[in-house]
């Protein structure tokens, strides 16, 4: 994929996001409780820059991106887009930035509105944003073209069209006001695989042309790998693993991402029966009263009882690559021993190029010889 | 020899729409043995789905027509009349569906769902129906499956209510069990769970599998056999390995390439099948994956018989490319270094 990313600044920044959903109870409807969707998760995304953001169900990856794009109030902490922090801005002042970042959605069946033709699907953006007629017929057939559709599909309902088409509609939607960010959530898991290839490849060449920033989620990390120049791994509103794509499949550092590696199956049957698989037990624990410590530590193979105490603070375990774990795979001795010190004594050596998290911000407690 | 339990031979499913005449599948022959694993892959719209639900009957309709024959056990599902057809669903040959999320009714609780099929097939009472509705929560990994059985399926998650359908599929210790596109709504964690399931529990119960699937991943582990449609048709038929190491059509070439691979070095661009799926009623001259093929010459207006081309006897396929020229430009393709057509 692209590289030309080296040198450009952070399009976006996410510090200590937090987005909790209160859940009412009672004739009072008194707040009960709190679902902790996403909690405290920092990081940023370069422009020109496709950020993968991989978890499993109800770990917040969607949330988080909704949330970015300010579909969602967040509870707290900050969003800049550009520099400008726009988690606070009323709608009026949110509304110029709509046009910059937009959205695909999952699901090609459910967000397309059945009773309307695909040119006025595509050219609602355009008409809210005060295009006119003629134009935004016109611009309305180029993005269809853009997207590998006819522009005779201009009239036809959605119903017409096979579920990759249909993607390939929100793709264009999203398109319409040349945006610089596009959170794509799952746009390819509704797919068959043969289609899914197609979108991936669309979904690249796009990016090469229009200079799009993506932050594309997805619950398989196969097919992140593909679009992806950095990954974030989350689990339970949780960042716990952020490094660049071909060196989180060499070297997961965190047990959850090397089960998730693990989960993608192999079309060989030779090595999909040599190689281990490590099966997750069970489902992610409850949002609403997450586990102590680690959240992951109930499913972890590797847990001890620090695991179960101590919540393990993001940790730069070098090149660009952060880790929230007491017990780090794939770590040389040395780069441990250093992180040790670092985390010690000197909170702030984290390689700011690649992100602003502070190492032990969060908990701040040094953990000496955790393995 | 294992017993043969499912035999189908030559089959052809019609529907007559408004449109015209949608033939959905279009001459099907397959055979499965007790203890054995059959994947069926294809595109939506392939004519996998109506296959396995014809097996069950569940296609039957005043504007549909069939051809060829069903035989369970020796006998022609096609034939038999509603009563004799309730015999054998659940009871002989169950299915679990693809979308847990609908499949299951809201409103009763997932224990009266399971109790439903025993009470109906076994004359069972309440309490003994209960009693195997726990037993079978707790086979298919559902913990606390005592209070469990009570809760709606809103209170279970996807893998969850997933693992209730297979429960419920189980219920009467069918002999086949037919999934269809049991994963694909699930995230990848949970499909291999339940795979591990399935292939665990075919043996505890001593049937035999139908697994449907539109990803080559999914059944690379456990199916013995593999049937790949395009078209309403059998493109490639071969067993698992076979299939894998030697395939034969430019589809399943196409199949195997789209997957994005953690095994291997990362590809500049992911392999795709250009275009779509033809229409079902207004189907392409000669072979039906010509249009999208990159390798179709004039031969290929002339549509291909399946049979066998490759040494190995059991491995038949329908393309027209000699077995030499395909081992030379399978690689490539599968490596997605060659552009589609």
């Amino acid at each position: 994929m692209s590289q030309q990313t080296n040198g450009a600044g952070p399009l976006v920044e996410v510090e200590s996001l937090k987005k909790y959903f209160p859940i009412h109870k009672g004739v009072l409807g008194r707040e009960v409780g709190r679902v902790h969707a996403v909690d405290d998760v920092t990081f940023s995304v370069r422009e020109g820059e496709t950020l993968g953001l991989v978890g499993e169900s109800g770990c917040g990856k969607s949330t988080l991106g909704r949330t970015i794009v300010r579909l969602l109030e967040p509870t707290d902490g900050i969003v800049r887009f550009e520099g400008q922090d726009i988690s606070k801005l009323g709608a009026r002042k949110l509304r110029p930035l709509r046009r910059e970042m937009q959205m695909v959605f999952q699901d090609p069946y459910a967000s397309l509105n059945p009773r309307k033709r695909v040119g006025s699907i595509i050219g609602s953006p355009l008409k809210i944003h005060g295009v006119k007629a003629e134009e935004r017929k016109k611009r309305v057939q180029e993005l269809l073209a853009t997207v590998g559709l006819s522009p005779e599909h201009y009239n036809r309902f959605p119903h017409e069209f096979s579920g990759g088409q249909r993607q390939r509609i929100g793709v264009a939607r999203a398109l319409a006001l040349n945006p610089k960010l596009i959170v794509a959530d799952e746009p390819v898991s509704a797919l068959d695989v043969s289609i899914q290839s197609q979108m991936l490849n669309l979904l690249d060449d796009l990016q090469r042309e229009l200079q799009l920033t993506y932050i594309f989620i997805a619950h398989d990390l196969g097919v992140v790998r593909h679009v992806s120049n950095r990954i974030a791994v989350m689990y339970l509103g949780k960042l716990v693993e952020l490094s660049p794509a071909e060196e989180l499949y060499q070297r997961p550092i965190m047990p959850y991402t090397e089960a998730l590696l693990s989960a993608v199956p192999i079309p060989d049957p030779d090595l999909s029966e040599q190689r281990e698989r490590i099966v997750l037990q069970g489902d992610v624990p409850s949002p609403i009263s997450p586990p102590s410590g680690c959240r992951f530590h109930p499913r972890c193979r590797y847990m001890t009882d620090i695991c179960r105490e101590v919540e393990p603070p993001l940790t730069d375990y070098g090149r660009g690559h952060l880790a929230a774990c007491h017990h780090p795979l794939n770590v040389d001795k040395e780069t441990l021993a250093q992180v040790e010190v670092s985390r010690r004594h000197t909170p702030e050596t984290a390689d700011e190029r690649v992100s602003p998290q502070e190492p032990g911000k969060e908990t701040a407690k040094p953990i000496p010889g955790s393995r | 020899m294992a017993e043969r339990l499912v035999e189908v031979k030559d089959l052809k499913v019609q529907f007559a729409t408004e449109d015209g005449i949608v033939k959905a599948v279009d001459g099907v022959s397959f055979e499965l043995d007790r203890g054995r694993v059959l994947g069926i892959v294809g595109e939506s719209g392939s004519g996998k789905s109506v296959t396995s639900m014809t097996l069950l009957g569940l296609t039957r309709d005043k504007n549909t027509r069939f051809e060829g024959e069903v035989l369970y056990k020796g006998r022609n599902v096609l034939e038999m009349n509603e009563s004799e057809l309730q015999e054998v669903r659940g009871n002989e040959m169950s299915m679990i569906f693809q979308d847990p999320m609908t499949s299951l009714n809201p409103v009763y609780t997932v224990g009266a769902q399971i109790c439903e099929a025993i009470q109906v097939h076994e004359r069972a009472d309440k309490r003994v129906a209960r009693r195997r509705a726990v037993d079978l929560l707790k086979q298919v990994g559902i913990p606390n499956a005592e209070s469990r059985v009570d809760n709606y399926p809103h209170e279970f998650s996807g893998g969850m209510r997933q693992r209730a359908m297979i429960a419920m599929a189980l219920a009467c210790n069918p002999d086949v069990l037919i999934a269809d596109e049991p994963t694909t709504a699930l995230d990848v964690t949970i499909q291999a769970q339940i795979i591990e399931l399935i292939d665990r529990l075919k043996d505890e119960f001593n049937s035999a599998v139908i697994l449907i699937t539109h990803d080559l991943g999914v059944v690379a582990e456990i199916a013995d056999e593999i049937i790949v449609m395009y078209a309403g048709r059998v493109v490639e038929r071969a067993a698992t390995r076979q299939l894998f190491y030697d395939p034969q059509m430019p589809y399943t070439w196409g199949l195997l390439g789209s997957i994005p691979r953690l095994d291997r070095e990362k590809q500049e661009r992911l392999h795709s099948i250009e275009g779509t799926p033809p229409s079902l009623i207004r189907m392409p001259v000669g072979c039906k994956f010509r249009p999208r093929c990159p390798f179709a010459f004039d031969k290929c207006m002339e549509e291909p018989d399946l049979v066998n081309r490759v040494e190995e006897p059991k491995h038949l396929d329908r393309c027209w490319l000699s077995v030499p020229e395909k081992r030379k430009l399978r690689e490539a393709t599968i490596q997605g270094e060659v552009a589609a057509a």
